[in-house]
Formats: structure tokens, C-alpha cells, sequence
């Protein structure tokens, strides 16, 4: 049994992973995921991460080992689709008490995990350590190894309490377990050339289904899908696919390479957000199914299902184009899934703003990710009356972002559309990329935001927040128009790594200071860029934007790196 | 701008409209001690009796005439002399209302001229308070009725005011339409006595068909406003009429008493209450209260979070004229598709609903238009549900009667806290289907491969 350090310690050095190969040794040991901040810090947990990533098993009961906090004031959120058992959406957990806390909770674990399996009789279960139980030393993968033995059902420990880390660690461990315990466990019945892994899906709002027909029609069978409507025994023999699909995040990259190491399944990275990623994906597909011994007929079926799919998605696309044009699209977001949803929605008429979009290169579109990624950042740390200005400043019609931002659009009354995990709609495959233009219609077209914009009728429109929000937006600007100093002050003062809080300043002064040329440089003096690294491109810029030092020692050191 | 269509059908299936003569008894009935009087054969009365105690719960006061055929032929004199001397010596009322019904008009009686000659035979009656209208059956609708009731009501039972120095700045008489619920009266009662203003309401459902308990049994009304405080309206300084169908009783209003009017052809919604609130505040002097004020900050947040589910859905409404107007609108306004909209009654407010065509029709109407136009949102009053289940739609229940759910007499839809609630009802509802009826299945999204494209652009959207 590995002890959850080197399990972490595992996922931290996974070879899999892009960012992780351009990290150094002592990087790397410090691991992939910004550090949480005492007061700063927002997001789930790893035992949130390790939940969301497994919870879509239908059949499995999931049992939470810890105090009611953890299972009690999060059960049943999330929007993942069954088309099965519905056991997965049933909230178990120990809800520990203080006695548990004295004299441990073992035994009411054991006892849980008894009443489940005599009155639900699940396939499986997954038991999940928290915190509370972590802390007072509970061993549950020895109560579940027992309990296996007793009842002869498996009882998977899923260890990934949520102090350890923030919820995409969560997630890794998640798979760590279903590698350790599930993954090769059990034989499917029959295999065929065709059998594939989707490995990182969660089916939210059902989306899975929106593409699972054209993998039917093209024979294609889903093995196993990690984790979305799968069952508990499609994972156990998911070993026996012929090739995987990671769905693009990299939630769950350890589980796509050890499989490819362990299994020789071989994966490739796609998404089927938007039209071109999901014709890309579906090719990639095919190809790979090929590779691995299927008829090589099978391209030419999938190409020409890709010709029809994109055909009829453009046409359904097309009678927008008029309506949205001229009409402006701000994105906030570092959790678009897929370029191609962009791409999308300009060849739809929409114009992006916020960053430039072109048809561009792949080292361009990275560049754009890592871009937005920054911005939905800097949009946490935004106060309102500056996103409120951003949003006047960028004259968008319509912003799309992920739920957290939300509430300032509507507040500023501005069409939003949700597109992050939260929404209530399925965008994915062709069909779903037709019903994000229908949405955006919808959102852009409505009524409402011509009343709501309209302030109170007692109100003197002077005294909105809003127009305080600008003439002090305004006022600050004119004070450090006028006086330079202060203007200097502000521009160093601008945050340029979140993570790790390191302002411009502090970089060019660490850059003439050292005579820095490169990105490692720079995160070696300040710690800029040691976080979730999307700041590298920022600090390439200002490296580029600064001349040349020749002799760091005719330079005196300004501030020390932080 | 609609186009309002008649029906031209000779047989209504499934009707929307009752009839007039139970829309002035309503009206009869937002007035204290007072017992309506259906001048007609029984069934005229007991079948509106049944409908408001189907509707409202509520013990209702309703008498007839009792038309027999003989009488029938011969005139109603007798009759409502009968009527009224028993339901005065029995019931001791503080008025009498009495409506005609198709077969009295058909005979023709001169009810009017049956009362002066009533009068006389009776000095006891000659000054109690009896107000008559003509409201036939075969003609008009039931708003119709309320129209033509509170607007005797007022020719009747209003005083010319004597003395014009005795006007009181802070009295308003409010004229409310039959599509405002008690729950409504009593919500307009409060926001215009946290202006400092004294409202009457004419008539005042909310007095009498609220629920209330009373301290001790009485056959008549056990509220609602008292013929005395009717006759001094004419002290008011403005009317407030709500509705386009009290136009007609504000104007008689204006030639009795003198008093200007406004009215709000509907007040759900945000811009109506912003100017109503407004317009408070300018009679008052007195500043909007501060209540009202997070109430349109709490309306406004309500319809950014309502209009993700109300936003795109194609509605079809069956309602009266003005209560059509209202809830149209305001839906309209929050990004629905106002497709299909059946209504019972002639009125200036139907060109301006915010849909195409507005059909005069029945139920039968709204639901094949309905399923034509592919509407998923229903409102109408209870007897739509059949046609709901058919077209496995979600249905919400609003206008009279409604027999089906509980409180029809609370649901409230004016100010800006009953529009609020109102788009939380009707964003839950929406809500509510889709996890009944629309959750997706593996095969939501199948289209089979050979479809054209448009069929396949029509599935994908669902």
C-alpha cells in the first residue's frame, strides 16, 4: 500500500503532463497547483476534486467518511446524467461525531459501509477520506480491505482528504485510486476492434449523449467512459480498450498514461467542445482505433459522418450570422474547453473582444489560452467598479464566463451566458455547439436588459453605482496623469504573477538586477511564474519590452525578490 | 400591433369565458353587507354561486329572482319585488345589486322601472341603496359585467360633492379591474398607506373575499367597503383605476365628482410600478419609502435569474382582456414569446399585446394553436388543464376561476414583490418540467443519420 504522500508526490512528477516536463526538479517537488493562499484562497478541495471526478459512476454508492460538513452540505450538486442507476446521487456518510473524534471512527465506517451494502447492494463502494479522519489517524483502506473480505463486494478507499491540496489534485488522486483498486479487475464479455475509453468526461447536463450517437452509428463502442454514466464494472475492465480518449482537461491524465504504460492502450488529448475539435476528435479517434487493429475502412465511415455532422451544424449556424452581426463577445474565462468553441462562434459573426483572436497557429492558440487563462484570474482579484469598467470599456453585448464572474455581469445588466461546468445546457458535439449559438441568441435578444439597465426612477442617474464606479475610475487615472511619480508607482505596482503575488516592479527590478533573460531566471529570483505558470507568457513580454543588461553588477539591486 | 381576430366557430369547445351577469355579482360582492341578486331563472345563480365557492373557498352571497316559466312570460315585476323585500327582511343587507340575465333580457323587463315602482309601494325602500344593471348573458364577457357594475356603483351610489373646499388631499379612490386578486387589493391598500395616502377601493374584494373569519355569521358580504364611505368618493383628490376596464366607471367618476384619474392599464411588471411609484410619491409628497425601493432593487435582481428560464419559451395564454394584457406583456418583457393568446372580450388594450394576432375565442383554440406554434408555457384558468396534459406542457393557473389549487385569492401579481414572486412561480414551473419531462436520455440527441439537414437543425434544438 503507498502512503498518500508518495501517492501525491506520484501524481506531482506524472511525466504526462506538458507543464510539468518544463518544470525543474525542486519545481516539480513542489507541485503543479497554484498554492493555496490563507485568505485568498477560493476553490474546492482534493476532496471535492477526487468526488467530482468519480461520483458520475452510477452504480457505485459513495460514501463520505467524515464529519456532516463534507457530504452533508454538498450532496446532490452536481449535473452529470445517468441513464441507469441513480445510487450515485444518493448521499452516504458517516457524519462523525465527537466520540468518533476521541476514539476513532473505524468502526462506524465499517458498520456504514455494512448498512449500505444490505440495503442499496451497490456493485461497489467507493469511500472517501476527509480531513477529520485523516487527522485522527482512520485507516480506511484497512477498514475497506475488510470489509471487502467480509461482504465480497469491492470497497474501494478513495484517500484524498481534502487538506491535502485544491480540487485538481483531488481529481489525480481519484484516479490513482480507480488505477490501484479498479482498472483491471474485472474481463468485459466480449471485446471488439472498436472498444474505446473516454477517459476524463463527466456527461454533465448529458452532454456525453450528444456525441455517444455518431460513435454508434460509426460502431465505435465505448468501453468505458471515466466517469460519465459509467458504471462500476465498465472501469474494472476498461483495460481491455483498444485506445483512449482524454477529454482536454487534465483532470485526469495519470489515469489516460499509466493505462497506456500499464495496458498499452494508447490516448490521445481532445474535446469535442466545438465544431472542429469534435471533428478532429472523432478523426483522432479513428485513427488510433485503426492503429490498434480495426479495418481501415473505418476512416473513410468517420469522415464522411464528419462531412455530414459539420454540414448540417453549419447550417443550422448560418441563419444566426445576420442577427449577430456587429454584436460583440467578451470572453472571461480560463475554462473554455476548447479553442474551436471560439472559432466557432466567429465563423458564427460574433466578434471576440478581450484578446485577439485570429486564425492562427497552434503555438498562437496556446498562447491565447494561457492569455485568458491570466484574465480569468485577474478577474477574481478584480472589485466590481473595475470589472464594471472593463465591461463598459470592451462595448461587448454578451459575456461568456464560468459561474463565479456572473453575478458582476448581471449586476453591470449585461447578457451573460454560463459555459463553464455549472450551466444548465449540453454544448458539446456538433448539436451542442448549434444550441450555444441558439443560447447566445437567446441571451443577446432578450428584452429584459433594455428595463433592468434603467435606473430607479427617484434615483439621479449621477448617483448610480455605476457612474461612481466610472468618475472614480476616471479621477484616478487624471491623478496619475498628473503626476508621473504616482503613474511609475502605479504601472510597477500591477500584478503580474497571481500566484505567487509578484507585481511588475519586482520583476524588471529583478531583471536588471541579475541581467535575466529568461522565464526560469525570473522564477528564480522572484517565485514569479511558480504557480500555475499561465504568467510565463506575461513575463516573456516584459523580458522582450526591456533592453538588454549587459553587467548585473554596475546595477544596483532595487528590491529584493520576495 | 395585434391583429384581434373573432372566432368563427359556431360551437365553442372548452370555453374561457363566463358570463356577465356573475362578473357585476363579483363586483356586488367587494361591497359590505351587500347581496347580489341574479335576476333570472335559479340555475343563473347557482351556477355562479358554485363557480366563486369552486374559486374562492369562501361562503359567497348570491340570490335569484327564481324566473319561473310563467313568470317569465308574463315580466319579473313580482319576482323582484318577492326578491327584494325577502332578502331585505331576512338578510337585512346594506345594499342590493341586482343584474339581468339573458332571459329576463330577452323578455325584456324594465327592472328600473320595476324599482320606482317598488319604492313607492315600499317607503321603507324608498332611500336603501339598490343598484341595478343590465347585463345580458348573450352578450359581452364576464369583465365586461364587473365594467359595467362598478361604474353604476359609482353613477349610483357616489355624491356630487356639496362642498368642494371639504376635498381631502389625502383620499384616493382606487377602481380596481376583476383581474386583481383580494391579495392584490390588500398589496395596493399597503403601498399606497405607506404614502401616507387613504385609499378607498371601489369595489373592495380584498374586505370580503379574503378568507377571513368572521365574528358572527352573516348571509351577506362580511366586508368589503360600506355604502357610506361610496357615497363620500367624491371628497377624494385623485382616482387611481386599474385596468383598461374601469376606464368607464373612472370617467364616471370624473363627470359625477370632478375628480381627475389616471389609469394603469396594467401594474405587473417594472416600468408600471416605477410610474406608479412615481406617481404616488408626486400626489403624496411624500418620498418613495424606503421598502419600495429594495423591493425594485429585489424585482430587478428576480428578473435577471428569471429570465435564463422564462427567456425563448413560446407562451400560450387564455385570459380576460386586461389580465391578458398584463401577464403578457410582462412576460414579453422578460423575453417570451407571447405565440399564442385566446382572450373572451372586445377591448382597446388587445391591439397593443405584444403578439401577433389575439383570437376571441375558447380553450379549444388555445390549445390547437398551442400545439400548431409548438408552445411550451400555458396560462390560463384551471379548466386549461386538460388541455395542458395533452400537450404535456407545464400549466399555470391564473384568472377565474381556479378550482383546482388553493389560494386563488393570494396570488398576487402587482407592485414590484408580486411581479417578483410571480417570475419565481413561473421560472420554478418551468424548472420543475424540465427535471420531470426533460431530463436528457442517451438518446435525446440521436437524429437518424439519413435526416436532412433542417430536420436535424430542428432535433438538435428540441
Amino acid at each position: 500500500m503507498s502512503s498518500l504522500s508518495s501517492t501525491i508526490q506520484a501524481v506531482f512528477n506524472e511525466p504526462g503532463c506538458g507543464k510539468n516536463a518544463n518544470k525543474s526538479e525542486a519545481e516539480r517537488k513542489k507541485g503543479c497547483t497554484k498554492q493555496l493562499q490563507p485568505g485568498g484562497a477560493a476553490g474546492g478541495c482534493a476532496f471535492d476534486g477526487a468526488k467530482i471526478a468519480l461520483q458520475p459512476l452510477t452504480d457505485v454508492a459513495h460514501l463520505v467518511h467524515g464529519p456532516i460538513a463534507c457530504e452533508g452540505n454538498s450532496w446532490d450538486n452536481r449535473g452529470a446524467k445517468s441513464s441507469g442507476s441513480n445510487i450515485w446521487r444518493t448521499g452516504f456518510t458517516t457524519d462523525i461525531n465527537e466520540t468518533d473524534v476521541v476514539f476513532g471512527g473505524e468502526k462506524r465506517l465499517y458498520k456504514a459501509i455494512k448498512e449500505i451494502i444490505e440495503k442499496y447492494d451497490p456493485p461497489a463502494v467507493f469511500v472517501y477520506q476527509t480531513c477529520v479522519p485523516a487527522m485522527i489517524g482512520d485507516d480506511i483502506d484497512a477498514v475497506c480491505k475488510a470489509a471487502r473480505e467480509k461482504f465480497g463486494k469491492p470497497v474501494i478507499p478513495i484517500n484524498s482528504p481534502g487538506f491535502v491540496g485544491p480540487k485538481n489534485l483531488g481529481n489525480k488522486l481519484a484516479g490513482e485510486a480507480i488505477l490501484e483498486h479498479v482498472i483491471g479487475t474485472e474481463e468485459p464479455d466480449y471485446t471488439t476492434p472498436y472498444d474505446l475509453n473516454i477517459i476524463g468526461e463527466y456527461n454533465l447536463s448529458g452532454e456525453l449523449w450528444q456525441v455517444k450517437p455518431l460513435l454508434d452509428e460509426l460502431g465505435i463502442r465505448i468501453l468505458s467512459c471515466i466517469s460519465g454514466d459509467g458504471k462500476y464494472r465498465e472501469v474494472a475492465y476498461s483495460h481491455r480498450a483498444r485506445a483512449s480518449m482524454m477529454v482536454c482537461s487534465k483532470a485526469m491524465i495519470n489515469v489516460a498514461r499509466k493505462m497506456e504504460e500499464r495496458y498499452g492502450i494508447p490516448y490521445f488529448e481532445g474535446s469535442f467542445y466545438g465544431i472542429s475539435d469534435s471533428s478532429d476528435s472523432l478523426r483522432e479517434i479513428a485513427r488510433l482505433l485503426v492503429e490498434r487493429g480495426a479495418p481501415d475502412e473505418l476512416i473513410g465511415r468517420t469522415e464522411a459522418v464528419i462531412a455530414r455532422e459539420e454540414a448540417r451544424a453549419w447550417a443550422a449556424i448560418e441563419p444566426y450570422k445576420p442577427r449577430f452581426k456587429g454584436k460583440k463577445v467578451l470572453l472571461i474565462t480560463g475554462g473554455v474547453k476548447s479553442w474551436s468553441v471560439l472559432a466557432a462562434l466567429q465563423e458564427a459573426g460574433l466578434e471576440l473582444v478581450g484578446t485577439s483572436v485570429k486564425k492562427s497557429t497552434k503555438e498562437d492558440k496556446e498562447r491565447i489560452k494561457e492569455l485568458m487563462g491570466q484574465d480569468a484570474h485577474m478577474i477574481d482579484d478584480m472589485t466590481p467598479r473595475e470589472m464594471y469598467k472593463m465591461l463598459k470599456d470592451a462595448r461587448a453585448d454578451i459575456m461568456l464566463s464560468g459561474g463565479r464572474s456572473q453575478f458582476i455581469a448581471l449586476k453591470a445588466s449585461m447578457p451573460w451566458l454560463d459555459i463553464n461546468q455549472e450551466r444548465h445546457h449540453a454544448y458539446m458535439g456538433y448539436v451542442g455547439m448549434v444550441k450555444l449559438v441558439e443560447e447566445i441568441d437567446k441571451a443577446l435578444f432578450n428584452p429584459i436588459w433594455e428595463q433592468v439597465r434603467k435606473p430607479a426612477p427617484w434615483d439621479n442617474p449621477e448617483n448610480s453605482w455605476q457612474a461612481k464606479a466610472i468618475a472614480q475610475l476616471d479621477a484616478e487615472a487624471a491623478a496619475l496623469a498628473a503626476n508621473p511619480e504616482l503613474a511609475e508607482k502605479a504601472r510597477r505596482a500591477k500584478k503580474i504573477c497571481n500566484c505567487k503575488s509578484v507585481d511588475l516592479g519586482t520583476i524588471e527590478d529583478a531583471v536588471r538586477a541579475h541581467a535575466l533573460t529568461t522565464v526560469e531566471g525570473v522564477r528564480e529570483q522572484t517565485n514569479a511564474s511558480g504557480g500555475c505558470g499561465a504568467c510565463s507568457v506575461r513575463i516573456e513580454e516584459i523580458l522582450a519590452s526591456l533592453p538588454v543588461v549587459a553587467e548585473a553588477a554596475d546595477v544596483p539591486v532595487l528590491a529584493a525578490a520576495e | 400591433m395585434a391583429k384581434i381576430t373573432i372566432g368563427k366557430k359556431a360551437c365553442a369547445v372548452n370555453p374561457l369565458k363566463m358570463s356577465q351577469p356573475i362578473g357585476g355579482a363579483l363586483a356586488f360582492m367587494g361591497l359590505r353587507g351587500a347581496m347580489p341578486l341574479l335576476h333570472g331563472s335559479q340555475g343563473c345563480t347557482s351556477f355562479g354561486l358554485v363557480l366563486f365557492v369552486r374559486h374562492f373557498k369562501e361562503a359567497i352571497p348570491l340570490q335569484t329572482t327564481a324566473m319561473s316559466e310563467v313568470a317569465t312570460v308574463l315580466g319579473g315585476l313580482e319576482n323582484v319585488e318577492q326578491a327584494i323585500l325577502n332578502i331585505y327582511n331576512r338578510a337585512k343587507p346594506e345594499l342590493i345589486g341586482i343584474c339581468s340575465t339573458g332571459v329576463t333580457e330577452t323578455k325584456g323587463d324594465d327592472v328600473e322601472g320595476y324599482i320606482r315602482l317598488i319604492r313607492e309601494k315600499y317607503p321603507v325602500l324608498a332611500e336603501f341603496p339598490l343598484v341595478y344593471v343590465s347585463t345580458p348573458d348573450f352578450k359581452d364577457a364576464f369583465q365586461d359585467g364587473w365594467e359595467k357594475t362598478v361604474a353604476r356603483m359609482v353613477e349610483v351610489l357616489v355624491d356630487t360633492p356639496s362642498n368642494l373646499a371639504r376635498r381631502d388631499a389625502t383620499r384616493v379612490n382606487v377602481l380596481p379591474g376583476c383581474h386583481l386578486t383580494p391579495g392584490d387589493i390588500d398589496e395596493l391598500r399597503t403601498i399606497i398607506e405607506d404614502f401616507g395616502l387613504e385609499p378607498s377601493f371601489l369595489p373592495d374584494l380584498g374586505g370580503s373575499l379574503d378568507g377571513h373569519i368572521p365574528d358572527e355569521f352573516t348571509p351577506t358580504t362580511i366586508g368589503g367597503i360600506g355604502v357610506e364611505e361610496v357615497a363620500t368618493m367624491g371628497y377624494a383628490s385623485w382616482t387611481i383605476a386599474i385596468g383598461e376596464q374601469m376606464r368607464r366607471a373612472a370617467e364616471a367618476m370624473k363627470k359625477k365628482a370632478g375628480i381627475p384619474y389616471k389609469l394603469w392599464d396594467r401594474l405587473c411588471g417594472l416600468a408600471p410600478n416605477d410610474d406608479f411609484m412615481m406617481f404616488l410619491s408626486s400626489i403624496s409628497g411624500n418620498p418613495v419609502p424606503l421598502k419600495y425601493r429594495r423591493q425594485r432593487g429585489q424585482l430587478v435582481d428576480a428578473m435577471l435569474d428569471g429570465h435564463f428560464h422564462i427567456g425563448g419559451r413560446k407562451l400560450a395564454i387564455g385570459a380576460e382582456p386586461d389580465l391578458l394584457f398584463d401577464i403578457s406583456s410582462m412576460l414579453h418583457e422578460m423575453g417570451a414569446k407571447v405565440a399564442v393568446t385566446v382572450t373572451t372580450t372586445e377591448s382597446p388594450v388587445l391591439e397593443r399585446v405584444p403578439t401577433d394576432e389575439v383570437l376571441i375565442g375558447d380553450l379549444e383554440d388555445l390549445e390547437t394553436l398551442a400545439k400548431e406554434k409548438g408552445c411550451d408555457l400555458l396560462i390560463t384558468h384551471s379548466h386549461g388543464r386538460q388541455a395542458a396534459e395533452r400537450l404535456k406542457i407545464p400549466f399555470y393557473r391564473m384568472g377565474l376561476p381556479m378550482f383546482d389549487r388553493l389560494g386563488a385569492g393570494h396570488l398576487v401579481s402587482v407592485g414590484y414583490r408580486g411581479t417578483r414572486d410571480l417570475i419565481f412561480d413561473l421560472s420554478n414551473l418551468i424548472i420543475a418540467d424540465a427535471e420531470e419531462h426533460h431530463e436528457p436520455t442517451p438518446d435525446t440527441w440521436r437524429t437518424p443519420s439519413g435526416l436532412s439537414i433542417e430536420a436535424a437543425a430542428t432535433a438538435s434544438t428540441h
